[in-house]
């Protein structure tokens, strides 16, 4: 039989009845990604015989009658900016190329305790840095939709080792649309958790008051699933949010997802308008308004006063806590150390000169423009200007989000300006790549949910994603909502010809 | 002040001195995560992914940290904020993992405040310094320079990496090296008693940071010599003797190069403890930009009212009330009650309970200052340990009182207290000491007097002292005579003669 690697739900119960072992399903995900992997490139840590042993560790427990977690057997990738112990973390640096991490992420422990097989690690743009994985330094990861296409980034890895059907479940990270670009680019569903639903702890940081890790599967159901697993408060994460977990599978089951009628959706009028909105990536907005009318939600438009400073905002204050959060990768404790060359141990001392040739040859250029565009912003007689001053705006901007949520349930709009891009085509151009999160990094900056759900494609075939927005804690609803918006589509039962 | 040279030719000038006091927190485990703080563990033994600044770790705040600070601002008469937060302060060093210290910058948790200090220069007296703040923040880890590795080569101990400190910063308000150590006396003495910290300087549980300078009146002037910022002492005594060097190396700087506080910035010196000197570490302070910002790793702390209320109700008297106390309730001088007070905590209820079993506090006080703290001294020993317990002291004492024991059979009882132990009776009893009755009195009495008509005579003739000489012969005939009574017989015998 073809083992269904693009639904974790469907493997879920193949799995309980026993129709398939976890070693058929561990065998598939080799196979399947030896035959990807040389094209799409998802993984800088490979699956391999270790996802063997894992499953057989599975079925003779599952034989023995021991009791087994809810994603038993069920393959997950895990993206390249998450501790674990088994596997290098590398977060696509050649700072941390052979970094392992003495602990797993607190998430990396939670898919371990339910019995989820972790695959690999997926590839990313450099420390999460970007929106096309070509900042990683250890290779381009390609769009399986079109091999010529990025598939988006941070979490490019995740969301490609998805759409290339390696694994039905993958996780991201997000901080300024870095799960739902790439969902969107490779036409399947990611959510971005509301900020501390998800512990951030062994999460390598990139911008700590924005980072949240999220899923990424096919469809909604299984964004459910693998959401239900991590999401949870954490006592050694401090922003982490000591309110219960929802009943994510509740909400996606069909007794909730009948119809949306009550449902008052938020048009976002500015992101719909935006002259940098392609035509087709507009018309999937709009389609999306009517299958969401038709099942009954009301859709009305509202407006955001600050959407202009989105983007330079969250350009301040991500690379402020990006330059600090790197100051660590300094060559002298672990990672990447290189060797001060004679001249400059001589001018600046042997320590300086290692901190400075370290940091120079173990980052990219992309990460050391956001460490100094951080310092700057940071720096005395320009904080103020800077730094404090996008604090203020990132304010407001969630004080339009309440405004909003204060007239609408969830709010509607586009994911990307676009569909997927040609590789190579912004890589040396960061100010337009910058504007691929124009859409999505108003979620971060308020630190409320966001899902991004497959909505069409594009003359060449090309993925095209819409976005719902909810208030803090509305993962259900926006799950709900995807559910019902996917029963009356078939845009995520498209798959790539790989 | 007359801006008048002096005998040797000098301006009159003023040194002024303000402290930065890391105090380590007595908590056990870090700020930050769940290491310990014990001092003297193996070289990185004590770590974890947090404390290292491992990639993806995240920092978890030590409520106890938070509970020793609020207690020690309001000791120190500090406004305790509603709400306080986090800072990371930014700089690359091998010591310092993450490449920031998360510290508190704008909103520290406490906030302006004052000590009194004993005046050094007026017994009896204080004076009031004032605090700017004081805040937590984590201890960095130490770097150690290693011959065995090569000249280039450091290496790096971060057991220390993540304790909790609170930076105690006084205003510039302290005029001489007498009065910094008596500040960091009484401000040790006040962290000890509250049982904050150890401020054991030797370990590094207290570090003080000197800035000093001087003001010089000259022509109706007042000028203001540089600032230095002395590091490195490892005792107040250091403390003292360098801010004495700096004062004087200062004003000769002044004589020779005319440096004022506008022509020079501030600079960082050291202290050498063998040749008693201050040397350059920093010729020119950097003006470093730590590129403070709000840790977005923790959330901002809350204190609200009732917190800040039970920690000062759970605070109890502080030295300086119960110095006062000591005057009234006890009738103390103020220096009695200084000394015992300054002692600490411990021998605070060490005296208390001996006054109370004595019943004679002033006798009490003097046996604590002279014997206790002597042999203290000599046993290089802790009062908690002290081999007499406060309660035998204070029988011991009541006995003298009762004028059952003279000092000098209560020295011995207590020599014998000190090294067998054991009850008051036990001593007397193993020592031969009995209560004499008044017939044998009476009988040693008429025995003296009739082998010794010399002295009646000399007493007769007006010179009362005279039986002194018979106190001696007494205590060969009964060891066990009471000097007092028996000088009292002896006299009302010669006057009934
Ligand atoms: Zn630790």
């Amino acid at each position: 039989m073809t083992i269904p690697l693009d639904s974790a739900v469907t493997l879920q119960s193949l799995l309980a009845s026993g129709e398939l072992s976890a070693v058929d399903v561990a065998r598939s995900v080799l196979e399947r990604a030896a035959a990807t992997e040389s094209t799409v490139a998802a993984f800088t840590y490979r699956p391999d015989e270790r996802l063997l042993e894992q499953a057989e560790a599975i079925d003779r427990r599952r034989r023995e009658g021991q009791p087994l977690g809810p994603l038993a057997g069920i393959p997950v990738a895990v993206k390249d900016v998450l501790c674990t112990t088994d596997m290098p973390t590398t977060c696509s640096s050649r700072m941390l190329e052979n970094f392992r991490s003495p602990y797993d992420a607190t998430v990396v422990a939670q898919l371990r305790a339910a019995d989820a097989l972790l695959v690999g690690k997926t590839n990313m743009d450099e420390f999460a840095m970007g929106a096309s994985t070509e900042n990683s330094a250890f290779g381009l990861t390609r769009n399986p939709w079109a091999s010529t296409c990025t598939p988006g980034g941070s979490s490019g890895g995740a969301a490609a080792a998805v759409a290339a059907s390696v694994v039905p479940l993958s996780v991201g990270s997000d901080t300024g649309g870095s799960i739902r670009q790439p969902a969107a680019f490779c036409g399947v569903t990611g959510l971005k958790p509301t900020y501390g639903r998800v512990s951030r702890y062994g999460l390598v940081a990139f911008a700590s008051s924005l980072d949240q890790v999220g899923p990424l599967a096919w469809d909604v159901a299984d964004n459910a699933l693998l959401l239900s697993h991590l999401a949870g408060f954490d006592p050694r994460d401090s922003t982490s949010l000591d309110a219960p977990v929802e009943d994510y599978l509740a909400a996606v089951s069909p007794a909730a997802t009948a119809d949306l009628k009550g449902l008052r959706i938020g048009l976002i009028r500015e992101h719909v308008d935006h002259q940098r909105l392609a035509a087709p990536a507009r018309q999937a907005v709009l389609d999306a308004v009517g299958v969401l009318t038709a099942a009954g939600a009301e859709v009305v438009d509202v407006h955001f006063d600050q959407t202009k400073y989105w983007v330079p905002t969250y350009y301040i204050i991500a690379p402020c806590e990006a330059s600090s959060n790197l100051s660590r990768y300094d060559g002298a404790h672990y990672g990447f150390r290189a060797q001060p060359a004679a001249e400059a141990a001589q001018q600046h001392g042997p320590l300086t000169a290692t901190y400075c040739q370290s940091r120079d040859q173990g980052f990219g250029a992309e990460v050391k423009r956001r460490i100094m565009l951080g310092t700057y912003s940071l720096s005395e007689g320009y904080a103020d200007r800077y730094y404090a001053k996008a604090l203020q705006v990132r304010r407001l901007i969630r004080d339009d989000y309440d405004a909003a949520f204060g007239k609408v349930d969830l709010l509607l709009g586009p994911v990307t300006p676009g569909p997927a891009f040609p590789l190579g085509e912004k890589v040396d151009d960061p100010l337009e790549m910058y504007l691929c999160d124009q859409f999505t990094v108003g979620a971060n900056l308020a630190g409320i949910p966001a899902i991004s759900l497959p909505a069409g494609h594009d003359e060449n075939n090309l993925p095209l994603g819409v976005q719902l927005q909810a208030p803090p804690l509305g993962e259900a609803a926006l799950l709900r909502a995807g559910t019902v918006f996917q029963n009356a589509t078939d845009h995520h039962r498209r798959r790539p010809q790989l | 002040m007359s801006d008048r040279r002096d005998a040797d030719g000098r301006y009159p000038f003023k040194t002024v001195i303000g402290l930065e006091v890391h105090a380590q927190l007595r908590t056990a485990s870090k700020l930050f995560c769940r290491c310990s703080t014990q001092f003297g563990s193996a070289p990185n033994t004590q770590v974890c992914p947090v404390c290292l600044g491992l990639p993806g770790a995240l920092p978890v705040m030590n409520e106890h940290a938070i509970e020793l600070a609020i207690t020690t601002g309001l000791a120190l008469n500090c406004d305790i904020p509603s709400v306080t937060k986090w800072d990371r302060k930014q700089y690359f060093y091998p010591d310092l993992p993450k490449g920031y210290q998360i510290s508190q910058f704008d909103m520290p948790i406490c906030a302006e405040g004052y000590l009194d200090i004993p005046d050094p220069a007026d017994e009896g007296e204080t004076r009031r310094i004032g605090l700017f703040r004081a805040h937590l923040e984590e201890d960095a880890g130490k770097s150690m320079h290693d011959e065995a590795a090569g000249r280039d080569h450091s290496r790096i101990d971060l057991n220390r990496c993540g304790t909790p400190l609170l930076e105690i910063v006084s205003k510039p308000e302290m005029f001489s090296a007498a009065e910094a150590r008596s500040y960091l006396t009484e401000l040790k003495l006040l962290l000890t008693h509250l049982g904050v910290s150890d401020c054991e300087m030797q370990e590094g549980s207290l570090r003080v940071d000197a800035n000093v300078n001087l003001h010089i009146e000259k022509d109706g002037k007042r000028i203001a010599t540089p600032i230095v910022e002395v590091k490195n002492m490892n005792s107040f005594r250091a403390v003292e003797r360098a801010i004495q060097y700096e004062a004087e190396r200062q004003y000769q700087e002044w004589e020779d190069t005319g440096n004022t506080i506008e022509t020079v910035s501030k600079r960082t010196f050291g202290w050498n403890d063998a040749t008693e000197e201050t040397f350059v570490q920093r010729e020119k302070e950097e003006s470093a930009d730590y590129r403070y910002f709000p840790d977005p790793d923790l959330v901002p702390v809350h204190l609200p009212k009732e917190r800040i209320e039970a920690a000062r109700e759970a605070m109890g008297e502080l030295p300086a009330a119960t110095r006062e106390r000591f005057q009234t309730q006890y009738e103390l001088k103020a220096y009695d009650a200084d000394v015992i007070v300054n002692q600490g905590p411990a021998m605070v209820t060490y005296f208390e309970t001996a006054a109370t079993a004595s019943k004679d506090p002033k006798r009490t006080s003097s046996w604590i200052q002279q014997d206790v703290m002597r042999t203290l001294k000599e046993r290089q020993e802790e009062i908690g340990a002290f081999p007499v317990s406060a309660e035998t002291l204070g029988q011991l004492l009541g006995e003298v009182r009762a004028g059952r024991l003279d000092n000098n059979r209560a020295r011995d009882v207590f020599q014998h207290l000190l090294t067998h132990g054991g009850s008051v009776e036990q001593a007397t009893a193993a020592l031969g000491i009995e209560a004499v009755d008044d017939s044998e009195l009476d009988a040693l009495c008429d025995e003296l007097l009739a082998e010794n008509p010399q002295v009646v005579q000399h007493v007769q003739g007006g010179k009362p002292q005279a039986v002194g000489a018979l106190i001696g012969k007494a205590k060969q005939k009964n060891p066990n005579i009471n000097p007092g009574q028996l000088r009292e017989t002896l006299l009302a015998k010669i006057a009934a003669m």
